[in-house]
């Protein structure tokens, strides 16, 4: 069975997920954190989820991620059923289909920009003059290539939330998933973020986003709201086709111009 | 991942806090160099022991008479009270037919006597004995010449002497050869020099003069038919064993009884040496166990930063899974990591190790074993995979949302 990255235009959707169910045992009390969620997203979708806390966002995050599997339910990720992979599988899944962007950054200390950027691709097993191009390329993508020799800790949280986004997406991934990308950044920065997300997702990206504030939502094209383990909205605003909206109004195209430095 | 690249995280790892990772390094430094060091104590020491056996005369059989020191098993009632080692035993064990692995045998009187010179005196033990005692006991005569048969025979009273007796009674620059001296009341004039054999145990072997035993018989002991000892030389060291067999039966024979309750104590050169080789080896051993205790303990240090390390990193492992780390390239890592350190500590372990058995340690001069350097590297490195792998696989075996979520 191949992992490898399936040629655009192929039909299958990126994320199918059917009635999934996910269960934890406490000691002796059940939660019920998904209780039988159906979620198809096709290629160059832009999707927020949104909800509470212990809405089950959190859940389907991790489920969605591969760092996490469903109690019963189906889950295909870019065409492949995820219930039958072993760890190694999944590992591979989670290097060449995913790119994770998380709140806290997440970047490993020690290591400059472009050393967190190359992670996949050492995993992914390329050789370092590769390396270095492409995470030259991801740094550049995100608006910081005068970046790349810095330390996390020589970096404000928004640019250290680029380097997580260059690193979400320097393997090229099917997916990415960020969760509550802008929890740790103020409005301005925020704001930039999200229109690095638009313009991903303009180029071709398929982006899902997890949060719970309506503002981050209005930059993607569609919402879907968790309560209790349930969709309790899918609401579209934008066709998939269509370029991404700008909460302003304006159209995202020209906010790519922009200059994110 | 590739190899190098992992090696290379690995080191970033390992060294990323310095000092804890210098202190378990040293930690297995200590252990590779302490096997290294105490191995090679071991090993000189029973060099020197064996340099001492060898000094004695190799391959000999030495038949001491019971009366001198009064000991051996408690005598029976068949036994003979007043076995002695007679000159008859000595032409038996010289005759071929009997004793066809013996190459010499030479009767030995002894006695303590104060030798004078002049005005000068020294008190020196006087053996008296036959030409092929020197050979036998690897004497050599440094100046004039040594004892004859014909000495013994025509009992002359020449004798040879010992370097520390010729020190002890002449002036320095003062030629011996020729002199008389008084050993006791009578006098002796000294035909060699004895080249300087060093001491034995607590046994100065240059304090000696050595004469025929007829004269020592007539002039010191009183003339008597039985020797303190007879020194019997095999042919050859894979002899050794034969001879000292024939020797007993011959003694038994003689003295009417059997070898197990021969009056005499046979002594043979060779089982002391192998007593001595499995005492010295039985003394290595427990040197290196001690050294090796501090191995295990400077692997377990190994263990115990590795546990921390991967307690601190738990989130690190956590991103490193969420961006696509296989369990197999964490374990690696960490295991690489444990590798790292005990290698390195390996490395500086044996420089210090061979450096430190530059020194003499407790008047042993350190003879470093050869297999010591690869088994104490050896050691430390299976040390560093014993120990890293727990660590390390704990560490590959976090679930990825439990290492994200650690804080």
């Amino acid at each position: 069975m191949s992992i490898r990255a399936v040629p655009d235009g192929s039909d299958h959707a990126v994320i199918e997920l059917r009635r999934v169910v996910k269960t934890y045992v406490m000691g002796d009390v059940e939660v019920h954190a998904l209780r039988g969620v159906s979620i198809r997203v096709e290629r160059g979708d832009f999707v927020a989820i949104m909800g509470a806390s212990g809405s089950g966002k959190s859940t389907l995050m991790n489920i969605l991620g591969c760092l996490d599997v469903p109690t019963r339910g189906l889950f295909f990720l870019d065409g492949v059923d995820v219930r039958t992979l072993d760890e190694a599988a999944l590992s591979k899944i989670r290097n060449r289909k995913i790119g994770f962007v998380f709140q806290s950054y997440n970047l490993v200390p020690r290591r400059t920009a472009r050393q967190n950027v190359e992670l996949p691709l050492l995993f992914a097993g390329l050789k370092p003059a590769e390396r270095r191009a492409r995470a030259d390329a991801a740094l550049a993508a995100v608006g910081l290539g005068d970046r790349a020799g810095h330390m996390p800790n020589e970096m404000s949280g928004g640019q250290q939330q680029r380097v997580a986004l260059a690193r979400a997406i320097v393997l090229s991934p099917a997916l990415v998933l960020a969760d509550e990308p802008t929890g740790n950044l103020d409005t301005a920065t925020s704001n930039e973020i999200m229109l690095l997300f638009s313009r991903l997702n303009a180029g071709g990206r398929t982006i899902i986003v997890i949060t719970h504030e309506p503002d981050i939502a209005a930059f993607a094209k569609r919402t879907i709201r968790l309560r209790d383990g349930l969709i309790v909205e899918d609401r579209r605003s934008v066709p998939v086709e269509a370029p991404p909206p700008h909460p302003d109004g304006t159209s995202t195209l020209v906010a790519t111009g922009l200059t994110v430095s | 991942m590739r190899p190098l690249d992992a090696l290379r995280t690995a080191w970033q790892g390992a060294t990323s806090n310095k000092l804890r990772s210098l202190l378990t390094v040293l930690g297995v430094l200590i252990g590779v160099s302490a096997v290294i060091i105490l191995l090679a104590v071991g090993t000189g020491s029973s060099r020197a022991v064996q340099n001492r056996i060898n000094q004695l005369g190799t391959n000999t059989v030495t038949v001491l008479s019971r009366g001198r020191f009064g000991r051996g098993p408690a005598t029976t009632g068949t036994q003979s009270q007043n076995a002695s080692l007679t000159l008859q035993s000595v032409q038996a064990i010289s005759d071929p037919n009997q004793a066809p692995d013996v190459a010499s045998v030479s009767p030995v009187v002894s006695t303590s006597e104060t030798a004078t010179y002049g005005a000068a005196s020294y008190s020196t033990s006087v053996i008296g004995t036959t030409p092929a005692y020197l050979p036998a006991e690897d004497y050599t005569v440094a100046a004039g010449s040594p004892i004859t048969s014909s000495d013994v025979t025509n009992r002359r009273r020449v004798a040879l002497v010992g370097q520390t007796v010729i020190s002890n009674l002449f002036a320095t620059g003062q030629n011996p050869l020729g002199q008389t001296i008084r050993l006791g009341s009578s006098s002796f004039e000294i035909v060699g020099v004895l080249a300087e054999k060093g001491t034995s145990g607590v046994t100065n072997q240059d304090a000696v003069v050595i004469a025929p035993y007829t004269a020592v018989q007539d002039e010191l002991t009183g003339e008597s038919a039985s020797f303190n000892e007879l020194l019997v030389q095999a042919k050859s060291t894979k002899g050794l064993n034969s001879a000292a067999a024939e020797v007993e039966s011959i003694l038994a024979a003689e003295n009417d009884t059997t070898v197990a309750n021969l009056p005499f104590s046979v002594i043979n050169q060779g089982t002391l040496i192998s007593t001595a080789q499995s005492t010295s080896s039985t003394f290595t051993t427990l040197l290196g166990a001690v050294a090796a205790i501090s191995l295990l303990v400077g692997g377990i240090g190994v263990m115990n930063i590795m546990l921390v390390t991967v307690t601190e990193r738990t989130r690190e492992i956590g991103i490193l899974k969420a961006v696509g780390a296989p369990r197999s390239a964490v374990l690696t890592q960490f295991l690489l990591e444990a590798v790292l350190l005990s290698l390195i500590g390996g490395g500086a372990g044996v420089i210090v190790g061979v450096i430190g058995t530059h020194f003499k340690i407790e008047g042993v001069t350190p003879v470093i074993a050869g297999y010591s350097i690869p088994l104490a590297f050896g050691i430390a490195i299976a040390v560093g995979v014993f120990f890293g792998f727990y660590p390390a696989n704990r560490a590959a075996s976090l679930r990825p949302i439990d290492a994200l979520r650690y804080e």
